[in-house]
C-alpha cells in the first residue's frame, strides 16, 4: 500500500482543512473551530428562534421567490402593454401557452426525457471515469506520476473546442454528444477527489493501520469518507458543466431533445419556444443541484459545515 | 468539569473489588479475552532518522503490569522510544522483547492512545470505540463491547452521538476507550492529555490511574509534566540526548493526593536532573 508515501507531503495542508471543501462550495462560512464556540452556538440557537417567531420561519419560505415572482409580473405587464415588443421577447403567458401546448401533445416530455437521458449517460461515463481516476493517483504514486501531468495538460483544453474533431469522428450522432458530455464531467470530478483523497488527514490513516486497517478496509472507512465532502464539490460543478455542454452539443445537432427543440422554433421565429427551452433548462439545472445537495446533507451529515 | 465522579469507573461493569490489579473486563464469548500484560525488555535500543541520532543503546525492563513515565525535554527521543514500543516505527538497532507474567515471550496486544483523539468524524462515538476491535468482528459484537468501553470512561450516554459533538476531554476519553475495549497488555500513552485544559486533565488523570489498576495492563506515558508523571506512575524515566540519565521509583501508595509533600519533591529532584541542575 503506497498510500502514506503518496500522503505525506500534504500533512499540512490536511489538518488545516481536514473534511471542509470549500473552492466552489456556496457555503462559505466557517463552522466554529473550538467545542466551545459549538457549544455556545447550539444553545443559543433555540433562544434566537423563539425571539424571532414564527415570521421567520414564514418569511424564509416565501423571500426566495418574490423577486423571480415580481420580475415574471413586471415582464408580463411590459409584453401587455406593448413596451416589450413580440419578436423580441414573447409574454410570460406565451411561454406558458407553449409550454401547456406541448405538454398536451407529448412532444416535451420526449424531449426533456432524451435530454435527461443523455445528461444522466454522460456524466455516469465522464464521472466514473474522473472518479476511479482520482482515487487512483490520490491512493497510489505510481498512477500519480504516470497520468497526471497528461490529464493537467487535457484538463486546459476547453473540452468545446473539440466539436470540429469530434463531428469528424463520430458524425452528429448521440455518440458525440456521449463523448462530449462525459469529457466536460470528467475533469472537475477528477480533480476533486484527487483533492479529496489526498488531503485526508494523515493522523487518521495513521491510527486506521495501528488498528489493523489496510487495503480495502482503509479506504472504505477512512480514506473515501475523508475524500466525500470534496467529491461532492466536484460532483456540483460537475452538472452545472454536463447541462451546459448538453445545450450547446444539442444546438449544433439533434433531431431530438430540448436544444433540438429550441433550435428549430429559432428557424421559425417562435420566440415562446425558444424561451420555454431555457427555462426548461433552467428547471432542469436547479433539479439536479436540489437531489446533489439532498445527497449530500445525508452523505455529510457528520460535518458540522452541512449541518442544518 | 467535575473531578468527583472519576472515582470508580470501572464499578459498572465489574463484578469484584477484590485483586484489582488482574481485574479484567467480563468476558464475552464472541471476543478474544484479555491480552496477558506484557513486560518490556529493551537491550541497545538504536533509532536514527538520517544523521539525526535519537536514541544511543537504551536499555530498559518493565515489568509486567508496571506503570512507567517517561520524561524530559523537546527532542530527547521520549515519543520516538513510545512508537518503537507499539511498533510504528523499527529500531535501527538493538532489540524490543516482550514477556509475559511467566517470564515466557509473548506478542503483546499494544495499543496507543495519542495527544489528539484521533476519532473517525463520520461515524458514531461507539463505532470509533469499536474500530479498536479491529475488521474481524461482527456488527453486534462491536456494539457490545464498545458500549462496554464507554461505560468504563463513563460515556455511555454518547454512543450515538458524532465525535463533533463532544467536547475535548470527552473526545479524548473516546479515544481512551477505543484503546481499552481490545483490552491490550501493553497501553502507550502519548501525551494523552496534553491538549486538555488543567481542570479536565486532573478528572482524566484519576481516570487513566482507575481504568489501569482495574485492568492490569503496562501502561507506558511520555509527557512533559514532571508533576502528571509523578502523580501517575509507579516509576519514572528521564530521557536525555538518547540516553536514560535517571530512573526513579515512585512508592508512594494510591490514590495520591496533588500536593503531596513526597510527590513534589521527587518533582523538584526530577525538574532539577532535566534542566541540569542535579
Amino acid at each position: 500500500m503506497t498510500t502514506i508515501d503518496t500522503l505525506t507531503d500534504n500533512r499540512q495542508v490536511s489538518r488545516k482543512d481536514a473534511g471542509r471543501p470549500r473552492p466552489l462550495s456556496d457555503r462559505s462560512i466557517d463552522p466554529p473551530k473550538d467545542a466551545a464556540a459549538r457549544g455556545a452556538r447550539t444553545n443559543s440557537a433555540p433562544r434566537t428562534a423563539s425571539k424571532a417567531g414564527n415570521g421567520t420561519a414564514g418569511r424564509s419560505a416565501w423571500l426566495p421567490y418574490l423577486l423571480p415572482v415580481t420580475l415574471v409580473a413586471l415582464w408580463q405587464l411590459g409584453s401587455s402593454t406593448g413596451l416589450i415588443s413580440d419578436r423580441i421577447m414573447p409574454a410570460p403567458l406565451a411561454v406558458f401557452a407553449a409550454f401547456w401546448e406541448r405538454l398536451l401533445s407529448g412532444e416535451l416530455a420526449t424531449n426533456v426525457a432524451v435530454s435527461g437521458a443523455r445528461a444522466l449517460a454522460g456524466l455516469l461515463i465522464g464521472g466514473s471515469i474522473g472518479f476511479l481516476l482520482g482515487i487512483a493517483n490520490g491512493v497510489s504514486k505510481f498512477f500519480e506520476q504516470l497520468t497526471d501531468t497528461t490529464l493537467q495538460m487535457l484538463r486546459t483544453i476547453p473540452h468545446l473546442a473539440m466539436i470540429p474533431l469530434v463531428i469528424l469522428w463520430f458524425g452528429i450522432g448521440e455518440e458525440a454528444k456521449l463523448f462530449l458530455t462525459s469529457l466536460g464531467v470528467l475533469f472537475p470530478i477528477y480533480l476533486n477527489t484527487y483533492h479529496g483523497v489526498r488531503n485526508v488527514d494523515r493522523d487518521l490513516i495513521e491510527m486506521g493501520r495501528i488498528y489493523g486497517m489496510s487495503g480495502w478496509s482503509l479506504f472504505r472507512k477512512v480514506i473515501f469518507p475523508g475524500a466525500l465532502p470534496s467529491i461532492f464539490v466536484g460532483l456540483r460543478y460537475a452538472l452545472g458543466i454536463m447541462w451546459l455542454t448538453l445545450i450547446v452539443s444539442e444546438s449544433i445537432a439533434a433531431n431530438s431533445g430540448i436544444g433540438y427543440m429550441a433550435n428549430t422554433a429559432r428557424e421559425f421565429m417562435m420566440t415562446d419556444v425558444v424561451v420555454l427551452s431555457l427555462v426548461i433548462y433552467a428547471f432542469l439545472g436547479k433539479l439536479a443541484d436540489v437531489i446533489a445537495r439532498a445527497l449530500e446533507r445525508r452523505a455529510l451529515a457528520w460535518n458540522v459545515a452541512y449541518q442544518g | 468539569m467535575p473531578i468527583g465522579p472519576y472515582q470508580s469507573p470501572l464499578a459498572l461493569i465489574s463484578d469484584s473489588e477484590t485483586d484489582h490489579h488482574h481485574q479484567a473486563l467480563p468476558e464475552t464469548p464472541a471476543v478474544a479475552q484479555a491480552a496477558a500484560p506484557a513486560g518490556l525488555r529493551l537491550r541497545g535500543i538504536d533509532k536514527r532518522f538520517g544523521d539525526n541520532h535519537v536514541l544511543k543503546g537504551i536499555d530498559l525492563d518493565v515489568p509486567v503490569g508496571q506503570f512507567v513515565a517517561i520524561v524530559g525535554k523537546s527532542g530527547c527521543g521520549k515519543s520516538t522510544l513510545l512508537r518503537l514500543l507499539v511498533g510504528l516505527d523499527e529500531p535501527t538497532g538493538g532489540e524490543i522483547s516482550f514477556y509475559g507474567e511467566g517470564g515466557d515471550t509473548i506478542e503483546p496486544n499494544a495499543r496507543i492512545v495519542f495527544q489528539e483523539p484521533r476519532l473517525l468524524p463520520w461515524i458514531s462515538v461507539a463505532d470509533n470505540v469499536a474500530v479498536g476491535l479491529g475488521d474481524g468482528v461482527s456488527r453486534q459484537t462491536g456494539r457490545q463491547e464498545a458500549q462496554r468501553a464507554l461505560a468504563a470512561v463513563q460515556l455511555s450516554e454518547k454512543a450515538g452521538d458524532w465525535p463533533s459533538k463532544l467536547s475535548g476531554g470527552q473526545r479524548q476519553r473516546v479515544a481512551l476507550a477505543r484503546a481499552l475495549v481490545s483490552r491490550p497488555g501493553l497501553l502507550a500513552l502519548d501525551e494523552p492529555l496534553g491538549a486538555l485544559d488543567a481542570l479536565t486533565r486532573l478528572g482524566m488523570q484519576e481516570l487513566v490511574t482507575d481504568v489501569w489498576r482495574e485492568l492490569g495492563f503496562t501502561a507506558v506515558l511520555v509527557t512533559h509534566d514532571v508533576g502528571e508523571a509523578v502523580h501517575l506512575a509507579d516509576r519514572v524515566i528521564v530521557l536525555d540526548e538518547g540516553r536514560i540519565s535517571l530512573d526513579l521509583e515512585i512508592s508512594q501508595s494510591r490514590p495520591r493526593r496533588h500536593g503531596d509533600p513526597v510527590l513534589a519533591e521527587l518533582e523538584g529532584k526530577l525538574l532539577d536532573t532535566i534542566l541540569g541542575k542535579a
